[in-house]
């Protein structure tokens, strides 16, 4: 059998997959913990924690941002529902059988269309509801400059922004579980590590 | 006689040690500005040496004689006193109308003046308030020394109806303890701005004795460390009161009465009119923390400043009282004799005059809503036995956006009451009288007496409420060190747990959306293990 090596994920993809890894696990870390869920930090220091990754996290969110618009790598989200069946039947059955994966990612396509919808999910539905009720946690003393105090109350934006944790959570372990359904356990990771994907 | 003893005995012991060190709280700048050619060893902080004035160089006989020496030049000083609470008792809430002030209203500790004018009036900056026919119009009958004496040595005994100590005596009567005549002369040659000292004779003694009735105000406070009160310090800033209290024709500002729970805007600027100091926010404004500790400006809606920055009140020895149920009192000993009981730290447990006491030191603070608006029971209202008697009921809720959490001491106590017309009861207690409960034991006899006076009807017949009398938490500020930390109140057992009507992250959330959201998390968990699980037995069979 002939290994392909592909180059899919670029420094900055790497950079930018990586540390907003690291960001996100500390955001639910500290997270939780000012939920009120475990005592690890102490209810302070998580905040203050919380505070510091969420404003890393826009700072590298600007950049990447800014680099999915100018190379055009945005486009590595558009949702399509080609050959889903194929992917579908592969994790609920094929997958066992040791069959190979019925999708052959290029440095054009790098997501099969059920790793586009799960992440489209996350750009479009979980992210916002955190950004948007994290945004107005962070700036709760500018709501009456704003206008906004007479309809939003605390207990809502928290609501909302818990809601959209216990989603992220939910997406971390499915995430991080299917990282290990490569050709071996650890190909998937690598690939993101090295930039490299190899294809047999 | 006990209890009378200690009523005046701490005021008499710290007027003793403080007589030389405490004087006007005032230093060094008057020594001189820069390049002032030194022309005595020390300068006078005040402009006038009253050493020097012809009308103070006599002897006086009496407190008002002294008081016409001071309005002889201050002719105003007295009608300006006359207009002040010190002087009235009195105070009228601008919003609701009701007549408060210590003459009117029915407190949780000795209860009411009412008929016991000789007594309580030891505390009142005049001469002769004996019973309710005093003249508040006599300007000589202000008494400018209990606020002015530099001296330590004007003192004001129980049972004199706010004179002085003119001729030596026994006091109290049978102790054996010679209490000496004031020098009036002396005194009224050395008066000064008021000092801690000054305020704190009737401030720091309310309710009978050292740190009884408020929680943040007792002697301790005359030389105060960091550790107590980060503003009154005395090797610090040393504020006296009147730093906060600002004072203006005598008004000092800042009552508890007619409180300003939630203060907005930035700090005052120096010439701003109108606009009490006695606030944080008057010197701090409402985002007092760095721009670095933005989170905790923005507590500043919902939570007052001291409710974080008073971590506990009454942090000494000295302690505070936290209950007294006049119900055990007229109960004597096993030989028949009335009993003082002293709990360990020696201060009042039991006393068959007044009943049981409970005291504590270091006393972690309830929390209400507060608007500063707070309303009283004044003599006469009527009370519903059933329920426990809110001595003063606080105004505030989360929904009103004057309202601030804030610290409380909360008095806990019973209290007589009138079985048939449903009030309070007055009581006459003091006094060496047939009729006065500290001298008969006899409860029927006092509150006959008490009701009379106060020209309440009385059915006979009497029992005992409970009640609660709710102080706010302000003095007694620790430095910045020793404020509360997150999480003594973000938590779910934190000392915020019943304030309700607030949303606290790590106290609140929604049960069903945590058990959704868990449950999501355990199934995605779950999934990935099945899933995992099958792909290695499948890869092990293959």
């Amino acid at each position: 059998m002939t290994v392909e090596r592909i180059y899919v994920f670029k420094r900055f993809e790497r950079f930018w997959h990586w540390s907003q890894a690291a960001l996100i696990i500390t955001m639910m870390l500290t997270g939780f913990e000012v939920h009120g869920a475990y005592d690890f930090f102490g209810f302070g220091k998580a905040v203050a924690l919380h505070t510091l990754g969420a404003w890393s996290l826009i700072a590298l969110w600007v950049f990447a941002i800014f680099w999915h618009l100018t190379t055009g790598e945005w486009r590595q989200y558009i949702p399509t529902l080609d050959k889903i069946n194929a992917i579908i039947r592969f994790y609920a059955l094929d997958i066992f059988k040791g069959a190979p994966h019925p999708y052959r990612p290029t440095a054009l396509k790098k997501h099969n269309p059920l790793q586009r919808l799960a992440y489209l999910v996350v750009l479009l539905f979980i992210s916002p509801i955190l950004w948007i009720s994290g945004w107005f946690y962070l700036f709760y003393g500018e709501w009456k400059a704003w206008g906004v105090d007479g309809f939003l109350s605390l207990e809502w934006v928290a609501l909302f922004h818990t809601a959209g944790a216990f989603m992220m959570l939910a997406f971390f372990i499915a995430h991080v579980y299917l990282t290990t359904t490569g050709h071996t356990p650890m190909a998937h990771i690598k690939t993101m590590l090295t930039g490299w994907d190899e294809v047999h | 006689m006990f209890s009378t003893i200690r009523i005046v005995m701490p005021a008499l012991i710290l007027y003793a040690f403080t007589a030389n060190a405490i004087a006007v709280p005032t230093k060094p700048e008057a020594a001189g500005g820069q390049g002032a050619q030194p022309v005595a060893a020390s300068v006078m902080p005040s402009t006038a040496d009253h050493h020097k004035f012809k009308a103070l160089q006599k002897q006086f006989k009496s407190g008002p004689e002294v008081t016409e020496a001071c309005l002889t030049c201050h002719t105003e000083s007295a009608k300006q006193v006359q207009h002040t609470k010190h002087w009235t008792w009195e105070s009228v809430d601008p919003q609701t109308g009701q007549n408060r002030g210590k003459r009117n209203i029915i407190n949780n500790f000795c209860t009411s003046v009412v008929s016991n004018e000789a007594d309580c009036m030891a505390c009142h900056a005049g001469y002769g308030w004996k019973d309710n026919r005093f003249d508040f119009t006599v300007e000589k009958n202000v008494d400018c020394l209990v606020c002015h004496d530099t001296t330590g040595t004007y003192r004001k005994l129980p049972g004199f109806a706010g004179h002085p100590v003119y001729k030596p005596l026994e006091f109290p009567p049978g102790s054996g303890r010679r209490v000496e005549a004031v020098d009036l002369m002396r005194v009224a040659q050395n008066i000064g701005m008021p000092s801690r000292t000054n305020c704190g004779s009737c401030h720091f003694f309310g309710a009978g004795g050292n740190g009884t009735k408020h929680g943040d105000l007792d002697s301790s406070l005359q030389h105060p460390g960091k550790y107590l009160d980060v503003h009154m310090d005395e090797k610090g800033l040393n504020f006296s009161c009147q730093t906060c209290h600002a004072t203006s024709k005598h008004q000092v500002s800042g009552s508890r009465y007619n409180m300003a729970a939630a203060l907005k805007g930035g700090a005052h600027m120096r010439g701003m009119k109108d606009a009490s100091p006695a606030s944080c926010q008057s010197c701090h404004g409402n985002k007092p923390h760095p721009v670095t500790m933005t989170k905790l400006n923005q507590h500043t809606d919902k939570i007052a400043c001291q409710t974080c920055h008073i971590p506990a009140f009454a942090r000494n020895e000295i302690g505070t009282e936290l209950s007294w149920d006049w119900s055990h009192a007229t109960k004597m000993g096993p030989d028949g004799k009335p009993v003082l009981r002293m709990d360990s730290a020696g201060r009042r447990a039991f006393d068959s005059k007044k009943g049981t006491f409970a005291w504590d030191s270091y006393v972690i603070p309830e929390y209400r809503w507060f608007n500063g608006i707070a309303k009283y029971k004044v003599i006469g209202d009527k009370i519903d036995p059933t329920q426990t008697v809110q001595i003063n009921e606080f105004g505030g809720s989360a929904d009103d956006p004057d309202s601030r959490v804030w610290p409380v001491k909360v008095h806990r106590g019973k209290q007589p009451y009138d079985k048939v017309n449903l009030t309070l009861t007055l009581q006459h207690t003091g006094g060496e009288d047939d009729t006065a409960l500290w001298h008969n034991y006899d409860w029927q006899k006092a509150i006959t007496t008490g009701m009379e006076a106060g020209g309440l009807p009385y059915s006979g017949e009497f029992g005992f409420v409970s009640t609660e009398h709710t102080w706010p938490i302000t003095h007694m500020v620790a430095p910045k060190g020793d404020a509360l930390s997150c999480a003594q109140c973000h938590s779910k057992n934190g000392r915020l747990k019943d304030v309700e009507g607030v949303y606290m992250p790590a106290r609140d959330g929604s049960k069903v959306l945590d058990t959704l959201g868990w449950t999501l998390a355990l199934l995605a968990l779950m999934g990935a293990l099945v899933h995992g699980g099958i792909r290695i037995i499948a890869a092990k069979r293959g």
